[in-house]
Order: structure tokens, then C-alpha cells, then sequence
């Protein structure tokens, strides 16, 4: 149809601007339709006052009930919780002494070592969860478990899940860490030298206060990766060690009940809190969620 | 025995010559000014100084002790960044504390100088605030205080004003000669304003490609220029290109093209007969009459252009031969019938004693 068989051009254009203006802004709305359905009907239908995962019955919580009654889920719940924790605070360490080594040093091989740290991030969890489990058969360190008591409950945590967590966090810390160090004026480091700190003195007083933000960001990023890791938990976890994602996945094989809708809702609150507290340490930086979303 | 000496002093980057074998004195309790243009090696000779960077090649002494490969902490000296460099994470009395707390000065006695040094600089009753909550002229204060309360032997500053507005500025250079007399610290400056340098320094080194070429009093440095670089690096330079017709009791007759008589000017640099060579005279130094002065050098000219600028006025004239020389006057001290327009045609009249050849 051309243009010309529409003698009043300007109305035209006008019609055919909205039109594609509206055309744009619902691509926009499709696209989080397309994201985030899903996700509702998930929360959703963890409300059902029904079996059934497709019905809506009426509004009820007994399904969280259920839940908080599955000694099975605690103990997930737990697992995941401890593993996180301890992963998040080994990685953190790690990965900042890895990201200050980075971006402040120059020594042979920096190159190769700046690309290997990236590695873990890059190739696929499956790749990276099966050479973990290889690892651990083949050097004879085995699924050996880490047994504690935590407000009465008996946790067996082995450690190579937490190693695990630790080995592809350890990426994820040293980016945010080094995003933030290299925004960092280096002449400040120079200036503390300046007036009589040694490197030490610098490094507390003046690097470290610093890099805070950065390193209270990527925390809470490896604390969500590992509150979600599904694939490298279950190849280096052994047997029957479950965290809640691992719980999530056994309790579908015997068919798909609102508890998990419940579960999964339970997880997905965690991350959107630590996003929100994520987003609250780092106000004041400028493009703050540019960086999480690494 | 000096604050501060350079012996032969290099620094290579890679391939770049920063610093080539500069040799400098620098007496206790001096204004200290190192002049030149944008990538002579200015900063690196002072990071050289404060321990920053380590010379490829030479010594440094600091109060007679060679530094050799001592870090910054261990030296006697305080630097004055040029973006001020303040920790932003700590208040106003938190940085000036800084270095004292570093070298283990007792508690009380860090009040005390810390409060002093904020007086000196103005500043008292703005100790809590953060950085980041003052103007640029107040950190610039902030950071004189930080480093000044150490009582280092020596301040480096590297452009500490440069990022002032102008007014500041000025304000800034009287406040800093006042406060650098009052304490009577070793001051190294660091600018690529000659104004600047001229108004504030006992001494300037002009430094060019990591070389310094001249160093001298201010008078010294713009009256006497003793390279055609300095000369033109200083204050506002006439140059004309001429040949060397003759020498005599240390002066050059020079021919330039198309004159009627050869322009005379003190020789500097093993000026020979017969040379191409450069001559600098000053544009204040300059007379522009109709009519031609008894003595002295003279050409005749055209005026090209006028440039009014408050208390002097700037007259571009185009010789003969194409070449242009500025001239400029007072405008309190001149009469209605000296004031000239474009196109007119004019005589420029010089002393010989304020020029100068330079061969290239
Ligand atoms: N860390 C470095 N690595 C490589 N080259 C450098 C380094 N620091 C300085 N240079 C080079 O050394 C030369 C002198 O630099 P320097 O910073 O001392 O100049 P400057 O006189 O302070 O200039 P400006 O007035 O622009 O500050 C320049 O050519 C610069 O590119
Ligand atoms: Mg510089």
C-alpha cells in the first residue's frame, strides 16, 4: 500500500508514528510478559488450596505449612544456607587478593592468569561441574563430608561442594572487586605512601575502606550464585547431600505438587532480597546495577 | 649543604626519555619553581623526588642523604597532589591526622598540630566535614594542611592550582608565597604557567624534552633567556630571522630581509659571521612612532592588526618582508596622536641592550 493512496499524508504519519510506537512499547511489555509469567504463575499457584498445580481452588497457605513440616526441605534449606555462607566468605577473600594482584601489580604472566580468571565464568556449568567431579574421583579427595551441629540440626556438608562453590565465586568476586578498583584514583594509594603509611598501613587504611562497595557487592553476587547452583552441587555433592535446589529437583521426579511452588517462591524472595541489599550497599555509585548483572 | 640535589638524574619509560641527566641544586628554604611545557618531564622529576619512581640512572639527595631506592614513606618530603589525591572515606582532621598518625605521633599532640594547621590554612570548624562536601579551593587547603602539618624538609607541588578558576588562582599564589615564607619549608613548584613561576619563585628551571635548560632568578630567566626556547617560553617573544653581517664587542649587526639598515642585538651562544640566526626582543619593549627614533634599532612597518586589552594595548605590525612583530603600550602613558589603526604606517623602535641573537 503506498503512500499515495492516502491523500491526508500528515494523518497518516501521525496514525502510522503511534502505531509503531504502540507496536514498540507492547514488544516491551511481551518481553517481560515472556520473563516473568512464568515466575507469577509460580507464586501464584504456591497459593492453591488445591493438589492440582493447573486449577485454582481458592487462596491458602497450607502448602507453606507443608513445607516448614518437611524435615527434608529444612535440612536443604539449611545445607544450602551453610554452603553459601562459607563458599561466599572463602570466595570473597580469595577473589579480592586475586582482583587488588590484578589491578595493581605487573608480574610475569598476568596475562594468562587474567584469562584463566575469567575461565570459570565463561564456559558452561556442566563443563566446569564434570571436570569438579573428575577432580575429586581421580585426586582421591573424595565427597567427604564437613559434620556440624547448627541449631540442632545435624548438617553433613562435604567438602567438595564448598570447594566447588568457591572455585567459579572466586571469578565472579575478583570482577566486581576489579571493576570498582579500577574507577579508584591510584594516586590515593600514592598519597597515603606519601605521608609515611608502609604498603600494609595503605592497604588498610586507604585500599581496603575503598573497595568496600565493590567487595560487599560481589559477596552478595556469590552468595545468590550459590543459594541457585543447581548443576555443580549435584555432580561434586556425592550421594544424598541435597541442598534446596538439588531437594527441588528430587522432589519433581515424584511428580510436581504446589510444595515446590512454595519452595521455589521461598528461593526466589532470598534473591530478589539480596539483589535489593545488593543495590542498597552500592547507592551513591554511580550505575550500580551495571555491575551486578556482570 | 642543599634541601634538595639532582646529580645526573635520568629516567626512562620504555623507549620515552621523561628525565635526561638533570643536574639541579636547590638551596634550604627556597620558592623553587620547574617551568615547561606539557610533557617535558616536570612530574616525573618531582615523583623522582618524592619516591614514586626510581631514576634509571643518578643520584638524588634529600637534607645530604642519597635516597638511592628508598620508598616514598621513608622520605623526608611531602607531596601536594595536583587533583589533591584526599582519601574520601575520611574527614577533613581524619586526612591532615593522616601522616602524623603514621609516624607514631602521639595522640594529643596530633590534636593539637592538626588543629594549628587547619588555622593556618583557614579552615578551622570545617574538620568533620567529608571531602567531597567542599569547593576545589578548600581542598586545595585541605591538602597544603596534610601535607604541611608533617613539617616535611621539602613540599613537592605538582600544578596544585591548576585546577582553580583564574581569580582563585591569583588569590591562591599570593596565600601560598605568604604561607611558604611563614613556615620557610623547601618548596619544589611544579606549573606550565610562567606567570605564574615569575611571580612566586626565588628560582625557576625551565625544562624542555627532560632537559633543563636554564635556571635563574626571575629577572634572570625573562630578561636574560640564554636559549631561543626560553626566550620564547617566557612571556610574549618577538622573533626575526636574519643573517649575521657583523660582530663586534658582543654584538651582531643582523640583516633582515628587506630592511634599510641591519637590526643590532647582544650576542649569546658562539654567534659566527654569515650565520642564519633568531632575534628576541620583548613587545613591551618595543616603541611604535611615526617617525623613526635617533638611536637604537629600527624598522618600518605596517599595522595590521590592534588588540585592546585594558591596561595595555597589542599592535601586530607586518614588515616588509612578511614577518610580524608585536608591540605594546600602556595605554596610561600615551598620548591621543600615538594611538594607531590598521593600515597605518609605522616606525618600531627597540634598545639594542633588550635584544638578542641566538644562533640555531
Ligand atoms: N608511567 C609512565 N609510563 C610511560 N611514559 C611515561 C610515564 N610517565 C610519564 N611518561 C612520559 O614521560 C614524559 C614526561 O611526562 P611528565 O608527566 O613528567 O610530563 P609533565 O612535564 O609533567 O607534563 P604535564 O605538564 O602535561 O603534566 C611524557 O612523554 C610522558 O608520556
Ligand atoms: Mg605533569
Amino acid at each position: 500500500m503506498s503512500a499515495r493512496s492516502f491523500p491526508r499524508s500528515s494523518t497518516w504519519a501521525r496514525w502510522s508514528a503511534r502505531l509503531s510506537s504502540f507496536s514498540l512499547s507492547s514488544y516491551g511489555f511481551l518481553s517481560y510478559l515472556f520473563l516473568y509469567l512464568p515466575i507469577l504463575i509460580l507464586v501464584v499457584f504456591s497459593f492453591n488450596d488445591s493438589r492440582s498445580v493447573t486449577q485454582w481452588a481458592g487462596f491458602s497457605t497450607r502448602w507453606y505449612g507443608e513445607m516448614l513440616a518437611d524435615d527434608q526441605v529444612i535440612l536443604a534449606l539449611w545445607n544450602s544456607l551453610f554452603v553459601a555462607g562459607v563458599s561466599t566468605l572463602i570466595s570473597t577473600v580469595l577473589g579480592t587478593l586475586a582482583a587488588v594482584a590484578m589491578e595493581r601489580y605487573r608480574f610475569a604472566g598476568r596475562l594468562a592468569v587474567d584469562a584463566l580468571l575469567y575461565l570459570p565464568i565463561i564456559i558452561p556449568d556442566i563443563a566446569m561441574a564434570i571436570m569438579l567431579l573428575i577432580f575429586f574421583n581421580q585426586s582421591g579427595l573424595g565427597f567427604e563430608p564437613w559434620r556440624l551441629e547448627l541449631f540442632g540440626l545435624r548438617l553433613a556438608v562435604p567438602y567438595s561442594v564448598i570447594i566447588g562453590h568457591v572455585a567459579f565465586n572466586i571469578s565472579f568476586v575478583a570482577v566486581v572487586v576489579r571493576a570498582r578498583l579500577a574507577q579508584m584514583d591510584p594516586t590515593l594509594e600514592e598519597a597515603a605512601s606519601d605521608l609515611y603509611a608502609n604498603s600494609w598501613q595503605t592497604f588498610w587504611r586507604v585500599t581496603l575502606p575503598l573497595m568496600m562497595p565493590g567487595i560487599v557487592g560481589g559477596a552478595l553476587l556469590a552468595f545468590t550464585l550459590s543459594l541457585d547452583d543447581f548443576v555443580i552441587t549435584f555432580f561434586t555433592s556425592g550421594a544424598g547431600f541435597n541442598t534446596l535446589p538439588v531437594r527441588v529437583f528430587g522432589m519433581i521426579k515424584k511428580g510436581v505438587t504446589p510444595k515446590i511452588n512454595a519452595v521455589s517462591t521461598l528461593m526466589l524472595a532470598f534473591s530478589l532480597l539480596l539483589v535489593f541489599v545488593s543495590l542498597f550497599a552500592r547507592r551513591g555509585e554511580k550505575n550500580p546495577a551495571g555491575e551486578l548483572g556482570v | 649543604m642543599y634541601a634538595v640535589e639532582l646529580k645526573e638524574v635520568s629516567k626512562h619509560f620504555g623507549s620515552v626519555t621523561a628525565v635526561n641527566r638533570l643536574s639541579l641544586r636547590i638551596a634550604d628554604g627556597e620558592f623553587f619553581s620547574l617551568l615547561g611545557p606539557s610533557g617535558c618531564g616536570k612530574t616525573t622529576t618531582l615523583r623522582l623526588i618524592a619516591g614514586f619512581e626510581m631514576p634509571s640512572a643518578g643520584e638524588i639527595f634529600i637534607g645530604g642523604n642519597e635516597q638511592g631506592y628508598l620508598p616514598a614513606n621513608r622520605r623526608p618530603v611531602n607531596t601536594v597532589f595536583q587533583h589533591y589525591a584526599l582519601f574520601p572515606h575520611m574527614s577533613v582532621a581524619q586526612n591532615v591526622a593522616f601522616g602524623l598518625e603514621m609516624s607514631g605521633v602521639p595522640r594529643r599532640e596530633i590534636q593539637r598540630r592538626v588543629g594549628e594547621a587547619l588555622e593556618m590554612v583557614h579552615l578551622s570548624g570545617l574538620g568533620n566535614r567529608k571531602p567531597g562536601q567542599l569547593s576545589g579551593g578548600q581542598q586545595q587547603r585541605v591538602a597544603l594542611a596534610r601535607a604541611l602539618v608533617n613539617r616535611p624538609k621539602v613540599l613537592l607541588l605538582d600544578e596544585p592550582l591548576g585546577a582553580l578558576d583564574l581569580k582563585l588562582r591569583k588569590a591562591m599564589q599570593v596565600e601560598l608565597k605568604a604561607l611558604q615564607h611563614q613556615v620557610g619549608i623547601t618548596f619544589i613548584y611544579v606549573t606550565h604557567d610562567q606567570e605564574e613561576a615569575l611571580t612566586m619563585s626565588d628560582r625557576i628551571g625551565v625544562m624542555h624534552k627532560g632537559s633543563l635548560l636554564q635556571v635563574g632568578s626571575p629577572q634572570e630567566v625573562y630578561e636574560a633567556p640564554q636559549t631561543r626556547f626560553v626566550s620564547d617560553f617566557i612571556g610574549d617573544t618577538n622573533h626575526l630571522d636574519g643573517l649575521v653581517t657583523g660582530l663586534a664587542n658582543g654584538e651582531a649587526a643582523v640583516q633582515i630581509r628587506g630592511a634599510q639598515q641591519p637590526v643590532r642585538a647582544l650576542t649569546v651562544n658562539g654567534v659566527r659571521l654569515g650565520q642564519q640566526v633568531t632575534v628576541a626582543f620583548r613587545p613591551e619593549k618595543v616603541l611604535l612612532d611615526r617617525q623613526a627614533q635617533p638611536d637604537g634599532n629600527t624598522l618600518a612597518g605596517r599595522v595590521v592588526d590592534v588588540v585592546y586589552t585594558g591596561s595595555s594595548t597589542t599592535y601586530l605590525v607586518r614588515l616588509q618582508d612578511g614577518q610580524q612583530v608585536m608591540a605594546r603600550q600602556q595605554n596610561a602613558a600615551v598620548s591621543p596622536q600615538m594611538r594607531f589603526q590598521s593600515g597605518d604606517l609605522v616606525t618600531l623602535s627597540w634598545p639594542v641592550h633588550a635584544c638578542k641573537a641566538f644562533a640555531e
